[in-house]
Order: C-alpha cells, then sequence, then structure tokens
C-alpha cells in the first residue's frame, strides 16, 4: 500500500491532500471519517447551543448585569426585568419536591435493594422504569384536573387549620400555587431517586451487610448503619441528578403553579418558575429586550442545570465504580 | 420484499400527500375573537377548499411578535400596535378592525344569584389588590339586595401578552389614576396580585374551577362557558351588561371619527347605553405580500370577511363593525400589493 | 429478651414495613394514573376521535386526526435526525475513539441530555424557525431529535463496548477490514440492545410537550408536507386541558389516554423484549 507522503512538485502542488484522498479510498478510513464527522456534530450541536443562548441574552446582560438574578421585578411595560421570582419559584417547587420524593424514593430503593425478594424487586422495578416514562402534559393534566381540586377542598384548607400558625400554610386555598407545584413536581422525580439509588444500594459490597449481620445487627440496622451510609455519595448522586430534572420541569409545573412572578412567603401562593414563564410568554414577546431578558433566564436555567448534572454524575460515578459495572440512569 | 418497499411508499406519499393547488395560510394572535375566527376560517374553507387559514390563538402579544419575525403571514391583536412597534417592523403594517366586542369582568360566586354591578373604583382596587373581600363595601354598596360572602376574591388575570389585558388596563388606566402610574396599560403588565390563565380560554377556565374567583375574559367566553358576568357602571353614570347594543353604543362616536389607520380606543365612550369596556379587534396585515396566490387568498378572504362574515358575528356574541367603518375597510383593501 | 432487644426488633418491623410501604405507593401510583385516563378518556375514544379534525371553538364534537398524524410524523423526522447521528456517533466512540475525542463527545453528549426541553425549544427555535422565518414540522421535528441524539448515542456506544473482543478478532482473523468487522459482525451483535435504546428514546419524545410550542406551533386543519406548521397530541392536550370548554376537556382525556397507551405499550414490548433477548444470550 501507498504510503502518504508531502511533497511539493515543479508545479507547486502539494501532494498531501492526493495522498489523504488516496487513503481514503479504504473503507476504514471512510468509514473513520463519517462517524467521526457524526460524533463531532453532538458537539457542535451543543456548542452552537451555548452560542445562541449567549448571544441573544446580550442585551439583558449589559442592561441588567449580574443584579439580574437578584432582582424582583418583572414589568414589560416599564421595561425591567429580574429573575429572582422565577429563580424563587423553581427553587421552592424543586425543594418541596425533593423533600418529599427523597424519603419516599430512597425508602422504597432499600426495599427493593434489600429487603425484598428479587422476583418481587424486578417486577416493581419495571413498573416504576415505567412511571418514569409517563409524559409531563399528563402529571399537568392529572394536576390540573384532580390533585388541584383535592388541594383546594380538603388538603390545603386542612394543612391551614393545624399547621396555619406557620407563615409557610397561610393563605387563601386556591388549590394552584407552589405547594400543588411541589407535588407534582414529587410525583414525576421519584422515579428517578428510585432507580439510580437502587443501583447505587445493589452495587455496594455484600461484606458491609454481612459484617454487620455477622455483629448481630437486625436487617434494618444493617441496612441503614452499614450499606446505605456506604452508599452516601451515591444516594446523593441520584438527588442532585433528580433535582436537575425538576428544575427543567415545564409543562406540568406551568399547568399548576399558578403563573405570577411574585414572592410570597406562604406555599398556598401562586409562583412562577423559570420554564413556566419561558413555556407562556417566549412566543410573545414583543420587544428586544423583553425577548433577551426571557433568554437570559433559559440561560441561568441552562447553567443551573449544567452544574447540578456534572456533581450528579461525578458522585454516581465515584460510588459505583467502587462496586460492580453499572449502567448509568 | 417489493410488498414492503410498496406499502412504505404509500405511507411516505400519504405523509407528504397534499393538493398541490392548495393555499396554506399561517396567521397568530389574538385569543379575544378566537371564537368568531375559528368559525369564519372553517366557513370560508368549506366555500374554499384549497384554502387553509390556520390560526393559532396564542394571545395579541404573540400575534404581534410572530408578523415582526415574520413567521406567520398576518397577525390579529385586540391591542393596536404601538408607534414603537410599527417602526420596529421594518415594513408597513394595515390594521383591519373585524369585529367589537366587549371584556367582562365574570366572577365564580357559589351561592350567590342576582347581578353584580361593578364600579371602576371597585374594579381598580380589586385589580389592585387593595379589595380583597367580597363584602368591601366598594362591592357592598352598589349591590344592596344582595348576600355577599365574606371570602377571599381570587384574581385572576393573563399570563400571556394579551390584547384583552390591553383593552382592560386601557380601561383601567382611564378610570384610575393609581393604576395608571403604577401599572399602565399593556398586553402584557406587572400584576399586583392573582392568579395568571393561559389565553382568553385559560382564565375563563380557572375562573370556572375557582370559587370565589373573578377574571376579564371576553363576553362570547362568559356566555359560553356560562360563568357570570357583572355589570359595569359607564362614563354616564349608568350599570351597564355587555351585550351587542352596548358594545355598538360604545363604538357610535368611533364609527364617524375613524382614523384612517383604524387604530383606536373606544373604552369608558361616552353614552347612555354604551358599555365601558369594549374595543374593535383587528387583523394585522403587511401591505406588501411577496406570493401573490397568498395575497389574493388573503384579499378575498378580507371581502368575505366584510360581507358574508359579519352575519356571522352575533351568533357569537360579537358585535357587527358599523357601516361606516366597512365602507372605509374596504378602500383599504386596496392597499395590499 | 431484654427492652432494648425488644425496641430493636420492634424498629426492625416497623421501617421493613414502612419502606415496603413507600414502594408500594411509588407504584401505585403508576396504576392510579393509568386507571383515572381509563376511566376518565375511555368513554370518549372513539371513532371521531380519531379520525375527524377539531371543530372551531366552543362547538362540541371534532376530533383529533390531524394531532395523531401529526405526531406520527414528528416522530419519524425526529428518528431520522436523532437515530442516525447517534448510531454512528456511537459507533465511532466504541470502535475508532482515541482519547480525547471520545472524552469531549461523551461530555457533550451527557450535557445535551441534561439540558431542558425548554431550552432546547429556544434553540430549535433560533436555528430552525427564525432563518426561515416559518414554524414547521420540521423545525418540531429538528427539536426532538436533538433530545434523542444523546440517549442514542451512549446506548449504542454502551452496547457495542458489550459486545465481547473475540467476536471482533474473530473476524479480522478472517481478514474482514475494520469497517467489514463493525458491519457484519459487531453491529448486529449489539443491534437488538441499539433498536431498544432508540424505541424508547423515541417513546420519551413522544411526550415532549415543551419545544413543540414554538417550532411545530400547531395546526386547526391537515399540515401539508413538511414545511408548515403542525399538530401534535401533546400541544393538544396541553391547549385543551387549560381551556373552559368541557368537550375539550373530555378530548383531552382521550388524547392523554391514547398519547399514554402508545408510550407505555412501547416501553412494556421493548423493556421485555430487551429481558428475554439478554437472557438468551447469557444462556
Amino acid at each position: 500500500m501507498a504510503t502518504a507522503h508531502t511533497t511539493v512538485d515543479a508545479a507547486g502542488l502539494s501532494w498531501g491532500p492526493r495522498a489523504l484522498l488516496r487513503r481514503l479510498r479504504t473503507g476504514d478510513e471512510i468509514a473513520r471519517l463519517v462517524t467521526l464527522v457524526f460524533a463531532l456534530s453532538t458537539v457542535l450541536l451543543t456548542v452552537v447551543l451555548v452560542e445562541q443562548l449567549w448571544v441573544n441574552s446580550a442585551l439583558a446582560r449589559h442592561r441588567f448585569g449580574l443584579a439580574f438574578l437578584w432582582s424582583r421585578v418583572w414589568d414589560p411595560v416599564f421595561n425591567q426585568f429580574g429573575a429572582l421570582p422565577f429563580v424563587y419559584g423553581t427553587l421552592v417547587t424543586s425543594a418541596l419536591g425533593l423533600a418529599i420524593a427523597v424519603p419516599l424514593g430512597l425508602g422504597a430503593a432499600i426495599f427493593l435493594a434489600e429487603l425484598a425478594p428479587r422476583r418481587l424487586s424486578d417486577n416493581f422495578t419495571f413498573l416504576i422504569d415505567l412511571l418514569a416514562a409517563v409524559p409531563s402534559v399528563i402529571y399537568g393534566l392529572l394536576g390540573v384536573f384532580v390533585l388541584v381540586p383535592l388541594m383546594r377542598t380538603e388538603i390545603q384548607p386542612a394543612l391551614k387549620r393545624t399547621l396555619g400558625f406557620i407563615p409557610l400554610f397561610q393563605g387563601p386555598a386556591y388549590g394552584i400555587g407552589l405547594l400543588t407545584a411541589g407535588l407534582v413536581l414529587a410525583v414525576m422525580i421519584v422515579p428517578f431517586i428510585i432507580s439510580v439509588s437502587r443501583e447505587v444500594l445493589l452495587a455496594v459490597p455484600r461484606d458491609q451487610r454481612e459484617a454487620a449481620l455477622a455483629l448481630g445487627a437486625t436487617r434494618w440496622e444493617a441496612t441503614w448503619k452499614a450499606v446505605v451510609p456506604y452508599a452516601r455519595t451515591g444516594i446523593m448522586g441520584s438527588v442532585f441528578l433528580a433535582l436537575a430534572r425538576a428544575l427543567g420541569e415545564t409543562m406540568a409545573v406551568t399547568m399548576v403553579i399558578g403563573n405570577n412572578p411574585r414572592i410570597a412567603a406562604s406555599l398556598f401562593a401562586p409562583g412562577y418558575s423559570i420554564a413556566s414563564v419561558l413555556a407562556n410568554e417566549f412566543s410573545e414577546a414583543t420587544g428586544n429586550l423583553y425577548l433577551s431578558a426571557l433568554i437570559e433566564l433559559g440561560l441561568v436555567l441552562f447553567l443551573l442545570t449544567f452544574v447540578l448534572n456534572g456533581l450528579a454524575r461525578l458522585l454516581i460515578v465515584l460510588t459505583t465504580s467502587r462496586g460492580s459495572g453499572v449502567a448509568q440512569a | 420484499m417489493k410488498m414492503r418497499k410498496v406499502l412504505w411508499f404509500a405511507l411516505l406519499a400519504t405523509l407528504a400527500a397534499t393538493p398541490a393547488w392548495a393555499q396554506n395560510i399561517n396567521a397568530a394572535g389574538a385569543t379575544f375573537p378566537y371564537p368568531i375566527y375559528s368559525k369564519w376560517f372553517d366557513e370560508y374553507h368549506k366555500l374554499h377548499p384549497n384554502v387553509q387559514i390556520n390560526y393559532q390563538s396564542i394571545g395579541s402579544g404573540g400575534g404581534i411578535r410572530q408578523l415582526l419575525d415574520k413567521t406567520v403571514d398576518f397577525g390579529a391583536s385586540d391591542g393596536p400596535m404601538s408607534d414603537d412597534q410599527l417602526k420596529q417592523a421594518g415594513f408597513r403594517v394595515l390594521h383591519f378592525p373585524t369585529v367589537l366586542g366587549g371584556a367582562v369582568p365574570s366572577y365564580n360566586l357559589p351561592g350567590v344569584t342576582g347581578e353584580l354591578k361593578f364600579t371602576p373604583e371597585a374594579l381598580a382596587g380589586i385589580f389592585l389588590g387593595k379589595v380583597t373581600k367580597w363584602n368591601d363595601p366598594a362591592i357592598a354598596g352598589v349591590n344592596a339586595g344582595i348576600k355577599l360572602p365574606a371570602e377571599d376574591i381570587v384574581v385572576v388575570h393573563r399570563s400571556d401578552g394579551s390584547g384583552t389585558t390591553y383593552i382592560w388596563t386601557d380601561y383601567l388606566s382611564k378610570v384610575s389614576d393609581e393604576w395608571r402610574t403604577k401599572v399602565g396599560k399593556d398586553t402584557s403588565v406587572n400584576w399586583p396580585v392573582g392568579l395568571g390563565g393561559k389565553g382568553n380560554e385559560g382564565v375563563a377556565g380557572l375562573v370556572k374551577q375557582t370559587p370565589y374567583a373573578i377574571g376579564y375574559v371576553e363576553l362570547i367566553y362568559a356566555v359560553q362557558n356560562s360563568i357570570s358576568y357583572g355589570l359595569v357602571k359607564n362614563a354616564s353614570g349608568d350599570f351597564v351588561k355587555a351585550s351587542l347594543a352596548g358594545v355598538s353604543a360604545a363604538a357610535a362616536g368611533a364609527a364617524t371619527s375613524m382614523p384612517d389607520d383604524f387604530r383606536v380606543s373606544i373604552t369608558n365612550a361616552p353614552g347612555k347605553a354604551a358599555y365601558p369596556i369594549s374595543s374593535f379587534t383587528w387583523l394585522l396585515i403587511p401591505a406588501q405580500i411577496q406570493d401573490a396566490a397568498k395575497k389574493a387568498a388573503i384579499k378575498d378572504f378580507l371581502g368575505w370577511m366584510m360581507t358574508s362574515g359579519q352575519q356571522l358575528c352575533e351568533g357569537l356574541a360579537y358585535a357587527k363593525l358599523p357601516k361606516e367603518v366597512i365602507a372605509k375597510e374596504q378602500k383599504a383593501i386596496a392597499l395590499i400589493q | 429478651m431484654s427492652a432494648r432487644m425488644i425496641w430493636r426488633k420492634s424498629v426492625n418491623v416497623l421501617m421493613l414495613s414502612l419502606t415496603g410501604l413507600c414502594a408500594l405507593i411509588a407504584v401505585s401510583v403508576l396504576f392510579f394514573i393509568l386507571g383515572y385516563l381509563v376511566y376518565h378518556g375511555g368513554k370518549d375514544v372513539s371513532w371521531d376521535f380519531f379520525t375527524k379534525l377539531p371543530k372551531p371553538v366552543g362547538e362540541a364534537g371534532g376530533g383529533m386526526a390531524n394531532a395523531i398524524v401529526g405526531s406520527g410524523k414528528l416522530l419519524l423526522l425526529a428518528a431520522l435526525i436523532g437515530i442516525p447521528v447517534g448510531l454512528l456517533g456511537g459507533i465511532y466512540l466504541a470502535e475508532f475513539g482515541g482519547r480525547a475525542v471520545p472524552f469531549v463527545v461523551r461530555y457533550t453528549a451527557d450535557l445535551l441530555n441534561g439540558v431542558p426541553s425548554i431550552v432546547i425549544g429556544i434553540f430549535a427555535y433560533a436555528v430552525a424557525v427564525m432563518p426561515v422565518h416559518h414554524f414547521s414540522a420540521v423545525a418540531g421535528g429538528f427539536a426532538l431529535g436533538v433530545m434523542m441524539i444523546p440517549i442514542v448515542l451512549r446506548s449504542t456506544e454502551q452496547f457495542l463496548n458489550a459486545v465481547p473482543r473475540a467476536m471482533r478478532e474473530g473476524a479480522m482473523a478472517l481478514g474482514a477490514s475494520k469497517w467489514r468487522t463493525i458491519s457484519s459482525v459487531v453491529l448486529p451483535a449489539a443491534s437488538r440492545g441499539i433498536l431498544t435504546a432508540a424505541l424508547l428514546a423515541l417513546a420519551r419524545v413522544a411526550g415532549e410537550t415543551a419545544p413543540l410550542l414554538f417550532t411545530a406551533f400547531g395546526n386547526r386543519f391537515w399540515s401539508p408536507g413538511w414545511g408548515q406548521p403542525i399538530a401534535s397530541l401533546p400541544v393538544m392536550i396541553f391547549t385543551y386541558a387549560v381551556g373552559p370548554y368541557d368537550d375539550w376537556h373530555e378530548q383531552a382525556w382521550a388524547a392523554g389516554l391514547v398519547l399514554l397507551g402508545l408510550v407505555l405499550l412501547t416501553n412494556i414490548i421493548v423493556r421485555t423484549v430487551l429481558s428475554r433477548g439478554a437472557s438468551a444470550q447469557r444462556s
């Protein structure tokens, strides 16, 4: 086979490219080049995405600077835009979602990984994976027609009666609001916590559990005091993953959060998340500054999820690489 | 093997199929007139099966924005485009009034029979968040015979860029100095209180499902969904319920003195029978349309709208345009080139 | 038995039951969702629903035929964009890669995977709608395709890596070139896994609404060709659910049932095939 060489002949033509073309006649090189191009196109897409977010938010970034992140006012009439109400709504609903989903999910994961017989565990896990596949808009549908009336007529008044002295549970019970959105999010992220935590717990070496049992621990004690702490980092990773998912959740939240960019102490109050305001106002923002501010919000959301996802993957890899090789979520 | 290929082609063919002569026109905008527009486009399609006018009701703000971005062939808005927006367009935009409608204060008060009356001060107070309970004197004062509950008022407004919001805030700005300075009038404002619904449909939906709620919607949405709506005190001091007559009365003054670009506000109009929160709603059509077939279809539709289309208005609780306005518009069609 | 022992034993039983309860709650949610949709949507899934176009606002009746076909067209486009890029990119990572390029590609694929779908929608608007001044099925398909790419890419790499080295070496020993080895030996061996990943990715994007809001936009009529706005099931569900008309609500339930049914059916079939196939390979 001819080897590639770069020489320049009397006419000034470089032979480099010709040699390359000759190499390309072999199927392997073509295959390599073609697959490389497609692999790099993923990178290109991501780069263009970030670039578009950055460039199109320039107007708002230059006008408001870093103060955008803590301004409370969102006023299209007077062209004043601030991200705080949306960051607040996003964080509060996600935190609520986690507060409910983590205990529930971890409990279920412990049951499935440690305590349940193999077949039951596999079947349940199968069903929970199906739950993760349910589209967001279906959750929204059930949220609007089932959860909201329930909140308005039963749950919120009950909370007011019992816990009404805390500012979190004061105010009129609309049914729609931060608390409802948090509940919907909890249901949506539970499957992720369960499936990742279960994988992580299964990866814990048997010796840990057996050593604890040998020392006379009950099954629960062995699990809670020996196995779970070992998997602690991975479980944290699953929480971060679920949080990243919750932050970006759009449709279900938009349908039940109330769409009011206000920061109120009560969980019954309507709020607004970054994803929801983008869904509602993006196609209608007249005015370049308005549009730019919305895109800056998109950039903020992107950065938040980027950081969280990175942390999550790091933590999960750290745990599962210690145990058996396990597929990522 | 061959059968499979044939089936594949058949599948692809049906998926891509269009009659080659079909005209697809895309429009977007106001939810305020959506019921009558969807009826019009459906009827027009029956008369001209090769013309499909796909209208998406995303709010007047969306209509203006998509028109400016040129992603739709024409827009629709209940708030006329401002001078700034017209300048931003870079191309000439013509306003064509289509129907007259009214924004009503619709409410959901379980157990309350009888129609509520609202003064401008009460409405401004409610939407400013100052009047918080249904039995507040501002409301109870003019509703002597009705027992109002001591419940919190749930305010519902638009979450999207809306011409109905424009009409409502335009009215409130005229009757309340505090509203004008604090909030202002636009398709999207910084609401002091309330839940946000998407589109007239969303607000109507929220009001219907939330007890003790009050929200502003176009008349037909309240009627079609059997939501109660109140009377509003007009500039002459009379309490008027939104109706075809009331809305037409509000337009009477504007009919004769209509500006050439058709941009006019008729909220809080003078006249005994005038409903104070009335408005025209416009189609926003570019003066220059490149595609000859589209141009012809749009012009033909406009002509149809002004004659046969108008006959369908009243069935959906929209008032017809005054004759003087129609005459002026028919001349304006020629401006589309 | 000492008091302490009794306490520890009771805690043991309590906590075991509690965790079991958590698992039960998690699983019952799925059945609740399904049951509710069947109950509410079941009565409205009629022949009309599948064959008629939407009626003017406020008039009862009509169906979602255009949304069903629309979703089908969008998914076809998404597959055309997402599967080739993901597949070929995954082949590079597994078969040709070195150190630097695969690392960067994997990293950005994970990044892309974590981007919220609404931000993908904004990106698709900027790239596929603005320049041509047109909402279109292509833009919607592009947005969904971009979401599929990272999933297909990582799964392809994973399944290709799982093919034993012996198979590759055997082929090469027989004189096959690298590409021949990949196409005739490695890919077929990994094909089941890759296919299931692709189908799962497709099922995932079938339910996405946010990226379609400003790309596919919506259409009350049939959408001709690929360059016009197009209706889709998830967007119709959203629009009808937040509206006031009871008739719309019923149609939203029916559409929800159809969508969920398709997504779950795909997931169940694909996952059982995968597990059966994997156990067959092991034996």
